[in-house]
């Protein structure tokens, strides 16, 4: 895993920030939006994947996760499995627990 | 060896400069690591005590010394600054930023003041611990809703020095992961890496990745306390078990955290006084990494009586069971490696073959433990305290005591009396038996843990406990004091006194400033022992 220090000069014009930033204003009216919906549990679900949305746009390209090499991005992915594991085998507790 | 490039030339050793702004001020990772040892055991001598006072109170049934409520205080600062102050930051602050550059042929860390502030944050967190000692929490280290939550005693105090030597502990891991990554020498290949730097690895992934969980946990404690949202509460729709899930999804990884570096010592002391290369190299590595991957899949055994659901239990019994698997195989591997080797038993060897032999009882109990129908049987009993005190006394003390026997010579560039030292070992070993063998009958015979009073058939096994602890007590303490005083009186320190091949060996003892006179051009592991050439020099 050796990781060459690559330095190239990434353009990312102003108008990509631009146009990242308006999606990320628009979702987060999306996520006031829907908060006002009724999915039961569902409402965790459309919540967090919104947000996981805006955090993905975050981190490729305010973050320039995008530009980075593999080692970095190994680094990036493994805590978000992490994640899904620490919700994910909670909830098996939540959700199979039986009320004496 | 003729393997690397030995410095010729010796510069100033880092040892050489005095004042007290020298060392609070200073970059150097050797300086760092010295001042996280300094720290660390320091506290281990305060939790330890502690500890006494907690057996001396057990020596007989009925009030011994202090109340019941005393007694909750005792146990919970011996466990809280045991785990927190000493043994999670332990041999990977202290070894890991003294050992890890000099290992990978460099000159300091990749972050050096990143360092620095790790090590101030630290002694923040350690201020504020004690601060919480005016009123001091009565929680148990684990800090559990709801009790935690409606007790009178400091608790947001304790927890938010904990809060803050999560940083320090998150910043270490990740300066030696960019370390590890960045800064080895030419020719010092992944796989030609000591096997010390694997298990530093190893650990500062989990440093980093399981820390922040902690932080939250403890976080949302404190608001809890504060502001009564209810996220632990069922009356406001909160979970209490919530905590649990979230407080192990970090401590169940805190225990490698602890136990990783000290097998990473295990690894290193192994071949030089077996004279043997290490057997099943990748396998010893790769099983580290696979240690910090298993380790984040079985919290919850810690909880299977708390009212979790059973499918949840299952699941969980089954995912701990793997993590046993990575860990035997390091132990087979050293066994191996022992097998036919020309053994000396110097002191370090002495404490790296109790770790073996006290670590796979521990260990083994842990599999009892996360086996599910058992557990709910000996679940809070004494059974656990034991095998958690062999695991964390009988592996990561005794190679914290290893690491320190071996490197001494190395750090302060002065020899301590073998034959005390070898005294000091005996007395260790035979009192840490003494004291929890007995420990693990009293949890199969039903004695809960964390309970200041007993009914009297408990009482002749808690009589030999106690007595096991001031053996053990005055073991460290003999070792402490020849340590202490061979730093002013001990015999000069040749530069590799062990015939160790590892780069941190072929440099003077103590080290200069800088390390390397010029950095060293590897072409070949560590562990070549008994070659021809290596076999007496
Ligand atoms: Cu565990």
């Amino acid at each position: 895993m050796e990781t060459k220090a690559h330095i190239e000069e990434h353009h990312v014009g102003y108008t990509t920030y631009v146009l990242v930033w308006l999606a990320l204003m628009v979702l987060t009216g999306i996520t006031v939006w829907v908060s006002y919906l009724h999915f039961g549990v569902f409402n965790i679900v459309v919540a967090l994947l919104i947000a996981s949305i805006k955090a993905s746009l975050v981190a490729l390209y305010f973050m320039h996760l995008k530009f980075e090499d593999k080692t970095t991005w190994i680094f990036v992915l493994y805590p978000i499995v992490l994640l899904a594991l620490l919700i994910g085998l909670t909830a098996v507790d939540v959700f199979f627990r039986t009320t004496p | 060896m003729a393997n690397h490039t030995v410095a010729e030339t010796i510069h100033v050793p880092y040892l050489e400069e005095k004042g007290i702004l020298s060392w609070i001020l200073s970059t150097d990772h050797k300086r760092i690591g010295i001042m996280y040892l300094v720290s660390i055991s320091t506290f281990f001598v305060l939790a330890g005590i502690a500890a006494l006072l907690v057996r001396l109170e057990l020596l007989s049934p009925g009030k011994t010394i202090v109340d019941a409520h005393t007694y909750n205080v005792l146990f919970t600062f011996h466990g809280s600054a045991m785990v927190f102050l000493f043994i999670v930051p332990g041999i990977a602050a202290s070894f890991g930023n003294f050992l890890i550059p000099l290992m990978i042929g460099a000159r300091d860390v990749a972050f050096p003041r990143l360092n620095l502030l790790s090590y101030w944050l630290y002694l923040l967190g350690t201020v504020i611990i004690l601060f919480s000692l005016l009123k001091p929490a009565d929680t148990g280290w684990t800090f559990y809703t709801p009790y935690s939550i409606q007790t009178g005693t400091d608790v947001i105090l304790l927890t938010f020095g904990v809060f803050i030597l999560g940083f320090s502990s998150i910043l270490t891991g990740l300066n030696f992961i960019v370390t590890v990554h960045k800064l080895r020498a030419p020719g010092m290949t992944w796989h030609r890496l000591p096997l010390f730097i694997w298990s530093s690895y190893a650990t500062a992934i989990l440093q980093l990745l399981a820390t922040p969980v902690l932080g939250i946990t403890l976080l949302l404690l404190i608001a809890e306390r504060v502001f009564g949202i209810g996220f632990f509460d069922p009356a406001k729709g909160g979970d209490p078990i919530l905590f649990q899930n979230f407080f192990w999804f970090y401590s169940h990884p805190a225990v490698y955290i602890m136990i990783i570096p000290a097998m990473g010592v295990i690894s290193e002391v192994i071949p030089v006084f077996a004279r043997k290369p290490i057997f099943g190299y990748k396998a010893i590595a790769y099983s580290s990494l696979a240690i910090a991957l298993i380790s984040f899949l079985v919290w919850a055994h810690h909880m299977f009586v708390s009212g979790m659901s059973e499918v949840a239990a299952t699941v969980f019994s089954f995912l701990t069971f793997l993590v046993a698997i990575p860990t035997a195989i390091k132990v087979f591997n050293w066994l191996a490696t022992l097998y036919k080797g020309s053994i000396e038993l110097r002191t370090p060897m002495l404490y790296a073959l109790s770790f073996i032999f006290l670590f796979t009882i521990g260990g083994l109990t842990g599999v009892f433990l996360g086996t599910l129908a058992a557990d709910v049987h000996l679940h809070d009993t004494y059974f656990v305290v034991a095998h958690m005190h062999y695991v964390m006394i009988g592996g990561t003390v005794m190679g914290f005591f290893a690491a320190l026997h071996f490197w001494y010579p190395k750090m302060f560039g002065k020899m301590y009396n073998e034959a005390v030292a070898k005294v000091a070992w005996f007395l260790v070993f035979v009192g840490f038996n003494v004291t929890f063998f007995p420990q693990f009958i009293l949890g199969m015979e039903g004695m809960p843990r964390r309970y200041a009073d007993y009914p009297p058939q408990f009482h002749t096994l808690h009589e030999i406990s106690t007595i096991g602890s001031w053996i053990l007590g005055l073991g460290i303490l003999i070792m402490a004091l020849n340590l202490l005083r061979s730093l002013t009186n001990g015999e000069k320190a040749p530069d590799n006194p062990f015939n160790s091949l590892s780069l941190e060996w072929q440099i003077p003892s103590p080290p200069p400033h800088e390390n390397f006179e010029k950095i060293p051009h590897v072409t070949d592991w560590t562990y070549g022992y008994g070659k021809k050439n290596n076999q007496e020099g």
